[in-house]
């Protein structure tokens, strides 16, 4: 019974340490953020590798999600005969929710998987031990640019991501079901506030960007430097950053818009 | 030929116990390093040599003892100290540890970027003469991937002194490598540090290789300094465990087998009456 109850006891003692410590390299990392804006060369090469690489996965994305939010939202719309609000339904859905979260999702399995990897396997051949010995700190060289870099692509991918789905849902609405052009677009104008829809979105996605990154990094530059350790790593990478994702949007959505 | 060795110890580890998880791996373990020389730390696998390097290089802090270089506690020395100290030493990994997504030239150069304000053309001029002290100028355009084991160590090399480190350590420079390469990576050891009047310390368990271009060798075991001399003094020592250890017999001080219950009991052969 005593081994049982110190054994819970390691536990938690275990769990709270490994948060705190957690913790502890967050604010390193933030705190680094403006030695690593000073090198904007090494943040512009991971903004490159992070964003330019996404564009792909998120463009597609954006594109089917906005299909089927057109197909879907027309089908339930026309019951009430109220279709022409589709544009504004395919926006709102894209800006405040979709945008942000979905372009998350895949921003963690594309490249917060990368990040892991990378870093892990950094870790793995000594290359951040020979930078430590190189008097060079590897948070504030390797990881600070990375982390700035996910942070600016994150609401960008966001918003190509709700762009691209508008324009799928108009395709689907307005060039193949005959939904009317001008309600389409003038239902959006009217009904989208720029700073409490998109701007909220926008938070969204920086939020989301901080959490993909930061769990990316972490992970990687405390993966076990074996190859099964940046395996598991990888994979750790993306359940823990998605369920971040989901459970921090909850949390925001209803700041942001419980009120209303 | 003989390097200029003075009798003042560059690193002078004084009665140094350390464990991983409370397991003791060295035990008051003391050795000296003079200036200008090239000392080898020797001993079979897991007997604390790279440990040891870990412990100068202020990777890990001594439980007991105190590791000293230059006359500074090295496990005393806060972060800034700790990284002006590192700016003197190069380390040559098992490996190499070069950095994958930097071409050869980039990663010569990365500690001159990173620790000094030198401008590009003076950088790209010590780079090239650091390359070509390893002889491998006509290959800094090539990426890590495209360069062999040995060629990689002769890279991590050429980026060791990039900085003219006044302390060198090696990590099993020797580890893997074929004929040619060991041997040349032997030359280098001993050619920089006399060229550069460096102290190098160089932890291996290659035998032939290390005596041939060692001042000094400390023989490890069992956590603890089992010989210690010049290579000539240690190829004539009695001791058994050196004898061992030089000829690389199979059984000795050293036993072939690790410790077991008797192999007929964990068969079930002849084990108690029933």
């Amino acid at each position: 019974m005593i081994d049982l109850l110190a054994r819970c006891g390691r536990g938690v003692r275990l769990a709270m340490a490994g948060i705190g410590y957690g913790a502890r390299f967050f604010l390193r990392l933030c705190a680094l953020i403006p030695a690593a804006l000073a090198r904007p060369r090494l943040v512009i090469d991971q903004l490159h590798f992070i964003g330019n690489r996404s564009l792909s996965i998120i463009l597609v994305s954006g594109l089917f999600v906005g299909f089927v939010l057109g197909l879907q939202g027309y089908y339930t719309l026309q019951r009430y005969g109220s279709a022409e609000a589709l544009g504004l339904l395919v926006a709102l859905s894209l800006v405040r929710e979709l945008g942000p979260v979905v372009a998350a999702l895949l921003f963690a399995g594309r490249a917060g998987t990368s990040l892991t990897a990378e870093v892990g396997l950094m870790k793995a051949g000594e290359q951040l031990v020979a930078m430590e010995m190189m008097a060079v700190d590897p948070v504030a060289r390797v990881l600070a640019p990375r982390f700035v870099a996910a942070i600016i692509a994150m609401p960008l991918l966001a918003a190509l991501f709700s762009a691209v789905g508008i324009l799928g849902g108009w395709g689907v609405g307005v060039v193949l079901i005959g939904v009317d052009d001008g309600s389409f677009w003038s239902q959006m104008q009217t009904g989208v506030d720029v700073f409490k829809d998109v701007g909220n979105g926008v938070v969204k996605s920086i939020v989301f960007g901080v959490i993909c990154a930061f769990t990316a990094l972490f992970v990687g530059y405390e993966a076990h430097p074996t190859p099964e350790g940046v395996s598991r790593a990888t994979t750790t990478t993306v359940v823990a950053s998605s369920l971040a994702v989901l459970g921090f949007d909850f949390i925001l959505t209803a700041l942001m818009f419980g009120t209303t | 030929m003989s390097p200029p060795v003075s009798e003042s110890p560059f690193v002078s580890i004084d009665a140094v116990s350390f464990g991983y998880d409370g397991k003791p791996l060295l035990r008051e373990v003391s050795i000296t390093a003079p200036r200008g020389a090239v000392v080898a730390l020797m001993g079979g696998s897991g007997s604390g040599k790279t440990t040891l390097l870990r412990l100068i290089s202020g990777q890990l802090r001594p439980d007991a003892g105190r590791v000293m270089v230059e006359g500074q506690d090295v496990a005393m020395l806060d972060r800034q100290s700790l990284y002006r100290f590192r700016r003197r030493t190069g380390m040559l990994f098992q490996f190499g540890a070069l950095f994958t997504d930097l071409s050869v030239f980039d990663n010569v150069a990365f500690p001159l970027r990173e620790n000094t304000d030198l401008p590009e053309p003076m950088i790209r001029d010590l780079v090239l003469m650091k390359l070509e002290a390893v002889g491998l100028r006509g290959s800094a355009a090539l990426m890590p991937a495209q360069i062999s084991g040995g060629m990689a160590r002769r890279v991590a090399l050429a980026r060791a002194i990039a900085l003219d480190p006044p302390l060198l350590m090696y990590d099993e420079p020797f580890a893997g490598l074929d004929p040619i390469s060991l041997g040349t990576i032997a030359h280098l050891i001993r050619s920089l540090n006399d060229a550069l009047g460096a102290t190098s310390i160089v932890v291996t368990h290659d035998v032939p290789e290390t005596f041939a271009i060692a001042d000094r060798v400390f023989l490890l075991g069992g956590g603890r300094v089992v010989a210690s001399g010049t290579p000539a003094e240690l190829r004539a020592s009695e001791d058994p465990f050196v004898t061992q250890f030089l000829h690389g017999s199979r059984d000795g001080p050293v036993a072939f087998h690790q410790p077991a219950p008797p192999m007929a009991s964990q068969l079930g052969l002849g084990g108690p009456p029933r």
